[in-house]
């Protein structure tokens, strides 16, 4: 199969597994306990007039079906519809949260690849007292919930060294990079260590490989034999465990996001939660339902050119 | 000068009670082929290996194993890495598992000699197409992955590889094992037809007297960790003097042999952690004596017999038909 016939026939899917997902989130919303006018009355009694001018308003009186329908041709216009509870257009709220949010994701996703990829490797070639003591560290950083570490952080470098700031997301990007720091190391803690532990075994893996033996009887140079023998046979591993980091960085960040008031999209899922702010929190579940998807079917797309053995539409990883 | 000179080679691994290698001589002529026999367990991979400081973690040698008159068991990693690369080479059993699956075959024929900066990559790539040709193969295959070709063509390739640092020694361990037999038949023509186009010494690793008879001007046998007896081919296949080499004769099938069952030999070779007196092959051996369960029989030539030296107490004078 074709490079674009495969990458065509998983954009398919993709579309076809996001129409059902955008069933179960409005749906969802519907099955939970309260009701959007009676958010909106936040518990003031109304005259049935009121209640009724308020049900016309959002269409809350048509049957289940004509209401998704409805949402779903908006949200295909890129129409979010009004958020409760801000009173604006839902896509402007998220264009204003989503940067914050992604440059927080993009920097925990380099720390976490950088640092994870860095302890695998010495652990594994290095081995002795190095690797314990990296098994252990990571061993307390996957044991480590994000949002303990946000807090442990914050107290440590924000409160009493005063290195960084508390919370907020800050302006421009420098400002931004400087605020998100410590939410991002607070996400990346527990990845770091799930990422090292992959690598390292991934590479011992591939240290036992007979062609390792191979390159080293043939005199090529330690450093490149684990370099293009060991570390290259274990991305393969790396790239599977890539994808699950970026689902797991997107589901976290909204516990981080809420221990430092960061005001992206993870805060805003929270909040509009609490409130039952029904077109919000459906916008911001369907985003986040896209981009998983997005970085699965990516993962498959680049397996093939980590792997020339796994074809695409086949994956195959023996050996 | 010899391509392959090993004296007195022993090699104690750590958790045993006896060396795994004790006391090898073995040398290999320029453009010589010389097969090194014995079973799974007897060091001959070992020694084949140790020609090009291949030693299992944790072993202590003694002796000496010179390639090309350099004794391998002294070099600093600087000089191993040139030995590898250039004088000295290995065929590897089981080219599928040699050859790393996610590296174009180009890549893995010129890695060597490019990372060591031995040849520039247009040269190397060159004499990888060359080596190629030599072997039978298109230059197409450069860019191809080892999952595309079959074991016979990747062990062509291997061959290929070891050639590339235009070897003076050419170790070959069991280079046949993993193929089928017709792939077996063009692999062995082809390595003797490259000894003697670029007059490498090959030193055969086998499992398979036959095989080794049927290639190989000399043939040692090992067993245990010592060479037991070796000799011209010829002479070693039609009068094996140790009881090992003609058991070893008698359970391999010959075409031209008597049909039926063939001889196994009895018993197991002996642990490595438990410690030997006498003769290694004396608990399976039906000649033994108590002279051999008490004292280990030097390698001695027999009178008549000037080049073909066996380690037997009771080494035996006739035909295999006597045996």
């Amino acid at each position: 199969m074709t490079f674009l016939r495969f990458a065509v026939r998983r954009l398919v899917e993709m579309a076809v597994t996001l129409l059902g997902a955008s069933f179960v989130v409005f749906g969802a919303m519907y099955l939970a306990p309260g009701s959007p006018a009676s958010f909106l009355l936040s518990g003031r009694s109304a005259s049935p007039a009121a209640l009724q001018a308020i049900n016309e308003q959002y269409h809350l009186d048509d049957p289940f079906l004509v209401r998704y329908l409805r949402w779903l041709g908006q949200v295909l216009q890129g129409d979010f519809g009004r958020s409760l509870t801000y009173r604006t257009d839902v896509s402007g709220l998220l264009a204003d949260r989503l940067p914050a949010t992604l440059l927080l994701v993009a920097m925990a996703l380099l720390v976490v690849v950088v640092i994870g990829l860095v302890l695998g490797w010495v652990g594994a070639v290095r081995g002795g007292a190095t690797d314990s003591a990296i098994l252990v560290t990571t061993t307390l950083a996957v044991g480590t919930p994000s949002f303990v570490a946000a807090v442990l952080l914050q107290g440590l470098f924000a409160v009493k060294l005063g290195w960084f700031p508390t919370s907020g997301a800050g302006d421009g990007l420098l400002d931004m990079a400087w605020h998100l720091t410590l939410p991002a190391i607070a996400l990346a803690l527990y990845l770091i260590g799930m990422l090292a532990r992959v690598t390292r075994s991934a590479m011992l893996d591939a240290l036992e490989g007979e062609h390792v033996t191979v390159a080293r009887s043939r005199g090529v140079p330690e450093r490149e034999v684990i370099r293009r023998h060991v570390f290259r046979n274990s991305l393969g591993t790396v790239l599977t465990t890539g994808g699950l980091i970026v689902s797991t960085l997107l589901v976290c960040t909204i516990l981080v996001e809420s221990a430092f008031s960061v005001g992206g999209l993870g805060q805003l899922l929270e909040l509009s939660t609490t409130t039952k702010d029904f077109p919000t929190v459906q916008a911001i579940s369907l985003i986040i339902v896209a981009l998983f998807m997005t970085v699965n079917l990516l993962v498959d797309l680049l397996h093939p050119l980590v792997d020339p053995r796994v074809t695409l539409g086949s994956r195959r990883s023996d050996a | 000068m010899n391509a392959l000179d090993v004296r007195e080679l022993r090699l104690r691994l750590p958790g045993t009670a006896r060396p795994v290698l004790d006391g090898v001589d073995l040398t290999v002529a320029p453009g010589e082929t010389v097969a090194l026999v014995g079973e799974s367990g007897s060091g001959k991979s070992l020694t084949s290996r140790a020609a090009l400081g291949l030693l299992p973690p944790g072993a202590v040698p003694t002796g000496e194993v010179l390639v090309d008159g350099r004794d391998v068991l002294t070099m600093d990693a600087a000089r191993l890495r040139e030995l590898r690369t250039g004088r000295a080479a290995m065929v590897f059993q089981d080219p599928r598992a040699a050859v790393n699956p996610l590296r174009r075959i180009g890549d893995f024929l010129t890695e060597s000699v490019r990372l060591t900066g031995t040849m520039s990559a247009a040269d190397a790539d060159r004499r990888a197409v060359e080596l190629l040709d030599a072997v039978g193969l298109g230059p197409e295959l450069m860019r191809r992955y080892p999952g595309q070709l079959s074991g016979g063509m990747l062990q062509r390739v291997m061959i290929a590889a070891a050639l590339m640092g235009d070897p003076v020694l050419l170790l070959a361990d069991e280079p046949t094992t993993a193929l089928d037999v017709t792939s077996q038949a063009e692999v062995i023509a082809l390595l003797d037809r490259l000894r003697e186009r670029f007059g490498t010494g090959l030193l055969f690793v086998t499992h398979d007297l036959g095989l080794a008879a049927a290639i190989s001007d000399r043939v040692y046998v090992m067993y245990a960790g010592r060479i037991v007896e070796s000799g011209p081919a010829e002479a070693l296949f039609e009068g094996p003097r140790h009881p090992y080499t003609a058991a070893l004769l008698s359970s391999t099938p010959r075409l031209d042999g008597p049909t039926g069952r063939l001889a196994a030999i009895d018993g197991q070779p002996p642990d490595l952690r438990q410690e030997l007196t006498g003769c290694a092959f004396a608990a399976r051996c039906r000649y033994a004596t108590d002279l051999c369960r008490e004292e280990a029989p030097a390698l001695r030539p027999a009178p008549g017999r000037p080049g073909q030296p066996a380690a037997c107490h009771h080494p035996l004078e006739g035909s295999p038909a006597d045996v």
